[in-house]
């Protein structure tokens, strides 16, 4: 090792170091190895000499080209490093500003309550049976036992239906140019499905209005809005060999409005028809099925001896609430303090004359039907106190009240959201 | 129906509280509806005897009074002219409030003078009108007790919600017996008087016996229609019941009592007797009510040889009404046929107290009672001669027996009751049963048909509370889907859309007429809606949803997405639709993207499709055509079909003519799918189809085309897609361009085609052969390569 070579060695790093850029240290690297470099020179030195020299020499010399190579690129990194990071942080940006935020769908309470019954009574095996709202006067009152003269019609403030134009001028399309989508692809009223493994549903007539079938000669075809859902027991037991499970959502319509009352509204119906069915499977299924709709154990219920034409015996249930914050909340024992009975459902056993009007035997074959209203048990559950804005589409009452897509009532995640 | 404890008590014999009897009412069926006690606003005055009258030093028409209300004198001063030393009277102390006028009693000085209370008049109690002097009572009146209980003015009002199958509690008599068989008390026997007639009975003749079996008739002469006593116009005041005078009081007391409707009829006013006949066409009566009825002829009506006097059953008729001037009067108590009355009340559109009995029918066999018991009140109440009764006809009395199975209580009502116990529940309520369980029904119990009745009458009296839950069994088998593909479908559909970030509405499905008849007019109308505007069954989900937006804007919302599923009424049935309407703005003005944009066509487009490939629908097989209908904008409207016929859905800008009738602005999207026209899914079992990936990538190649400015994109992508089936697997147009370079009339198509390659790669010649397939694809729909 030379004086030279430590001079040079100690030059160069020190001229690396104190490169203040790419191009700087560029220059560097060709005055130390470029073609004329420094470092170049010398080891063209090396071939003039003899193999003894050059072992003493010649280490040196590389040792001092590795050095100064490996010094630039760690330099070279460095540079480049720190000119990245000035880069990024010339591009900061303001992250507070706002975002476009995703417009807030969601889904009504009613479908929300709906499919949270749903779930509890598949748990309970009933399957989900639909009739048509524009019903005929046989399904919707003669065969539930309320005849013509029957006092029972004027509980019902019964919507008439009529076609408005002969059958056949109809635009079938909504669209009004568009052809009528076939309705090959099923109606919105097929027959129900049996829970019970190795029964196939039978075909219903129930889509369309007028119905076809073996009530058109019971009929004198005048139509109403059906006041209720019980029809859809009527056409539950025509079309299905008992046993049956079932119950039947949908809107319901009569000529009232005020705070908890309006033209259109939603009942759910549940009828169950076997061998040895009674009052006591009834108490119990209502119990069940209340207590898992609020999820709450300490649901207290009160049957009533009722009248309905079709059930018999009848009972209407009570739910007991309390008071809490001025707020009825479902749940407790109003005998033991501060609260009360709410009426929710009606309620009993088929009445034989029912069973019979479908076919069927009623000395073989018995069962209850009850009925509630899908507004209401969501207005308990949720809290709305006003039934009118449940269809007024207002998007601010929708965003309040609606549940997120995703919140999907299930057994195992609770049927409440 | 109403009634009161006292009235109760009068048929029932009862230690029971008020509390017990309320609860006893709604266990048993007749529900409690309210209760409140008029009698409480009076609980703060007490008797009072005045010790000393002396004269007001400051006021000449004052007294200063010394006062005993029990508990020694007090001072009050007195306006009354009758207040006098030794007066016994009513008297609110400080603290009480006066009924007339809400006045909160107060020790004030009166002229100077203080005032310990109030001395009252019979208005200031809401008694009376009398407002001439304080009241005065009689000298054995209790000083210092209550003036409440002495007056027998505690008397709480119920209100019983009456089922209509139970006419039998139309009565008070019928309450007591319900609750007397629940063990709450024993009924008391009714006293039927024997009145002694004197002479023929009136003239009263049956020709409808179908409409009205029996017409029974007593008439008593020389008597007196004044105001009816205290207790009975008290009564029937406190059960919602103007007093009107004795006559016509009696007819209601006797019906809220024993349920047992009557008439009566003024002689003076009637030509010759009276028949109970069919109506003839168009005749016509004032009814008691002063409305004119024009009958439809065959209404049981009762008439004389000049008019009719009575819509048989339900309403009487003016003129032959009692007056003040009734001397000679007949008393009608008839049996009207259930269904006849139901039917013409129903026609007439009139309702009455009467009507309510006879529709859910009256007891058959009491008539002789009802009308011994009515003229009794009358003849003891008005004076007069009772004449003999006529007896028109027969009421239907036979009675109707049951076999009852005592098994079926379990076995139906979930209970076990003893058969000592079902025989003594029934035998209460007044059925006879006999040792072999033949169960006589009672003639009131109209309403009991069959072994599920008794059942009910077992089980209502002996407490629904003693049922016990009894779960039902887990039905056998593996769960199945309860929910049928249908509903599956709609539950799908809602929840993506909703994650879409529409929010759901439920609109009404009656729509007024002005809104469905851009949509076709609809196919139903309901003959009676509440309001005009809610007339037609909707043929469409839109109009709702429409209203729904427009209501939104106005609130002032910027940007509204609504959708719905419900179901479309068309002549041919009921069939499920999913509505989607955005009004206001896509997206507001922001930093990032300028100005607010609103929606067009391609956002319902998107919807739809995102929708409808959620539906499991073959999206890619679906054709857009023409024909989304005159609502919507011609050029910017279209449908999606499966094959040429089967529409899947309609989408597009509003037509402005359609939003304006909305209260829109133009620029509203909307869209429809119909869902009962999807097709169903195929296949069965879970089952996929085994699956291998490609082993070599896929390729891309760009082409251009230049088509004629009225060649559907689609129509290109579609031609192009189908050059090469086995090795395009996918077209996606990227590019639209017309202007520069392009030839006018013409536009610039760019697509994207990826090409699979099967076991080896293409080589250049295959990739050339597919390249000149395509081009040749192009061309068949008039597309040259673009140079």
């Amino acid at each position: 090792m030379t004086p030279d070579l430590d001079q040079l060695r100690a030059d160069l790093l020190a001229a690396i170091d104190a490169s203040a850029g790419v191009d700087a240290l560029e220059a560097v690297r060709v005055h130390a190895l470029g073609k004329q470099g420094a470092i170049t020179g010398l080891l063209k030195t090396l071939g003039a000499l003899s193999p003894e020299e050059r072992q003493t020499v010649a280490p040196g010399i590389h040792a001092l080209r590795e050095a100064v190579t490996t010094a630039i690129g760690a330099r070279k990194a460095d540079l480049e490093a720190k000119a990245l990071a000035a880069k990024l942080a010339s591009e900061r940006v303001d992250l507070t500003l706002p975002v476009d935020r995703a417009a807030p769908g969601g889904v009504h309470p009613v479908s929300q309550v709906m499919d949270e019954l749903a779930e509890i009574f598949a748990d309970l095996g009933f399957a989900v049976a639909t009739g048509p709202e524009i019903e005929d006067d046989w399904h919707n009152f003669t065969a539930l036992n309320i005849p013509e003269t029957h006092p029972a019609r004027a509980m019902h403030d019964t919507f008439y239906a009529q076609p408005r134009r002969p059958q056949g001028e109809q635009r079938a399309s909504a669209a009004g140019g568009a052809e009528a989508p076939s309705d090959d692809g099923g109606s919105a009223t097929g027959a129900p499905q049996s829970a019970r493994a190795g029964q196939s549903p039978s075909p219903s007539d129930g889509a369309g209005a007028p119905p076809a079938g073996p009530e058109q000669d019971r009929t004198a075809q005048r139509f109403v809005l059906r006041t209720h859902t019980s029809p859809v027991q009527i056409r539950t037991m025509m079309t299905q060999q008992p046993p049956i499970r079932i119950i039947a959502p949908g809107r319901v319509y009569r000529s009232d409005s005020d705070a908890t009352h309006t033209p259109m509204f939603h009942q759910i119906e549940g009828l169950v028809i076997d061998r040895g069915i009674h009052m006591g499977h009834l108490k119990w299924t209502l119990e069940t099925f209340l207590k898992a709709y609020f999820e709450r154990d300490d649901i207290v219920l009160r049957l009533r001896p009722s009248y309905f034409p079709f059930t018999e015996p009848s009972a209407e249930v009570d739910i007991g609430y309390t008071l809490e914050k001025g707020r009825r909340v479902v749940g407790g024992d109003p005998a033991k303090g501060n609260g009360g009975w709410m009426e929710v459902l009606g309620s009993g056993m088929v009445h034989p004359k029912v069973i019979a009007a479908c076919g069927l035997d009623p000395d073989e074959w018995q069962g209850f039907a009850f009925g509630t209203g899908v507004d209401r048990l969501a207005m308990l559950k949720y809290g709305m106190d006003d039934l009118r804005p449940f269809f007024d589409g207002d998007l601010r009452w929708l965003k309040h009240y609606g549940f997120a897509a995703l919140d999907v009532p299930t057994l195992s995640g609770g049927v409440g959201a | 129906m109403k009634i009161t404890l006292g009235w109760l008590h009068q048929h029932l014999d009862t230690d029971a509280t008020l509390d017990t009897i309320l609860d006893g009412l709604t266990r048993i069926g007749l529900e409690v509806e309210g209760v409140e006690n008029p009698g409480e606003k009076l609980s703060a005055f007490r008797i009072a005897r005045v010790l000393t009258a002396e004269p007001h030093p400051q006021a000449d028409k004052l007294q200063v009074l010394s006062v005993d209300a029990g508990d020694g004198p007090l001072q009050v001063v007195c306006g009354a002219p009758n207040a006098r030393a030794g007066l016994i009277g009513v008297f609110g102390m400080p603290g009480a409030t006066v009924p007339a006028n809400g006045m909160l009693l107060k020790v004030a000085a009166i002229r100077g003078v203080e005032s310990n209370g109030m001395m009252c008049s019979t208005r200031e109690l809401e008694l009376g009108e009398d407002h001439d002097g304080i009241i005065e009572l009689p000298a054995d009146a209790p000083v210092g007790t209550p003036f409440l209980a002495y007056a027998g003015l505690d008397d709480p009002v119920i209100d019983v919600s009456v089922t209509p199958n139970r006419q039998d509690c139309m009565g008070v008599r019928g309450i007591a017996r319900d609750l007397a068989a629940a063990g709450y008390g024993t009924l008391k026997a009714l006293a039927v008087p024997v009145v002694e007639g004197i002479g023929e009975g009136p003239d009263v003749r049956v020709e409808d016996a179908a409409g009205c079996p029996a017409f029974h008739a007593q008439a008593v002469r020389g008597l007196t229609n004044g105001e009816s006593p205290d207790w009975m116009r008290r009564r029937l005041a406190a059960i919602g019941q103007k007093p009107i005078s004795t006559l016509v009081d009696i007819t209601n007391y006797v019906m809220f009592d024993l349920g047992r409707p009557l008439h009566v009829y003024d002689m003076a006013k009637l030509d010759g007797g009276l028949v109970a006949r069919q109506a003839r066409v168009g005749e016509s009566v004032v009814a008691l009510n002063g409305k004119s009825y024009t009958l439809n002829g065959g209404e049981t009506v009762i008439a004389d040889n000049a008019a009719v006097h009575d819509i048989g059953g339900i309403m009487g008729g003016e003129h032959s009404g009692v007056s003040a001037t009734t001397t000679d009067v007949l008393i009608e108590c008839a049996y009207f046929t259930p269904e006849a009355i139901a039917r013409t009340g129903q026609k007439l559109a009139l309702t009455s107290d009467a009507r309510t009995r006879f529709e859910r029918g009256v007891d058959p066999a009491f008539l002789d009672q009802g009308l011994a018991i009515a003229t009794d009140y009358v003849l003891r109440l008005c004076g007069g001669q009772a004449s003999g009764v006529t007896k028109a006809g027969s009421p239907p009395t036979d009675l109707r027996t049951i076999t009852h199975q005592p098994g079926r209580v379990a076995s139906l009502g979930g209970m076990d009751v003893t058969e000592d116990r079902q025989r003594d529940i029934l035998e209460r309520l007044g059925f006879a049963v006999g040792d072999d369980w033949q169960v006589t029904v009672p003639s009131w119990r109209r309403d009991v048909e069959g072994t599920a009745d008794l059942v009910e009458e077992v089980i209502r009296i002996e407490g629904l509370d003693k049922v016990p839950s009894t779960p039902l069994d887990r039905p056998a088998g593996v769960a199945l889907p309860t929910a049928t593909p249908e509903q599956k479908l709609e539950r799908r559909m809602r929840r993506a859309a909703a994650a879409r970030g529409l929010a759901e509405a439920i609109t009404w499905s009656f729509i007024a007429d002005d809104e469905a008849a851009p949509f076709g007019g609809g196919a139903w109308e309901v003959v009676n809606p509440i309001a005009s505007d809610m007339r037609v069954m909707r043929p469409s989900l839109l109009p709702g949803l429409l209203s729904a937006a427009a209501r939104n804007i106005k609130r002032g919302q910027s940007s509204v997405r609504l959708f719905e599923i419900g179901r479309r009424y068309l002549a041919d049935g009921e069939r499920m639709t999913l509505g989607i309407v955005f009004a206001g703005e896509r997206s507001p003005r922001s930093w990032r993207g300028g100005k607010a944009q609103g929606f067009d066509a391609f956002d319902a487009k998107a919807e739809v499709l995102a929708l409808l490939e959620a539906a499991g629908a073959p999206v890619a097989n679906l054709q857009v055509m023409d024909g989304a209908g005159d609502v919507f904008h011609p050029g910017q409207s279209a449908t999606l079909r499966l094959g040429p016929k089967t529409v899947l859905a309609s989408f597009g800008v509003l037509h402005p003519t359609t939003a304006k009738a909305f209260d829109l602005a133009a620029g509203v999207v909307a869209a429809e799918l119909y869902l009962d026209a999807l097709p169903a899914k195929r296949g069965s079992g879970f089952m996929r189809a085994a699956y291998t990936p490609p082993a070599l990538q896929a390729v891309t190649r760009d082409f251009a085309f230049l088509v004629a400015e009225d060649v559907a994109g689609d129509q290109l992508v579609r031609a192009v897609r189908g050059a090469d089936k086995a090795a395009i697997v996918d077209a996606r147009l990227f590019d639209v361009f017309a202007g520069q370079g392009v030839e006018p009339g013409h536009k610039s198509l760019a697509i994207e085609v990826t090409l699979q390659p099967g076991a080896k790669s293409f080589t250049d010649v295959e990739l050339k052969a597919i390249s000149d397939k395509i081009v040749a694809a192009a061309a068949k729909v008039g597309g040259s390569l673009r140079a």
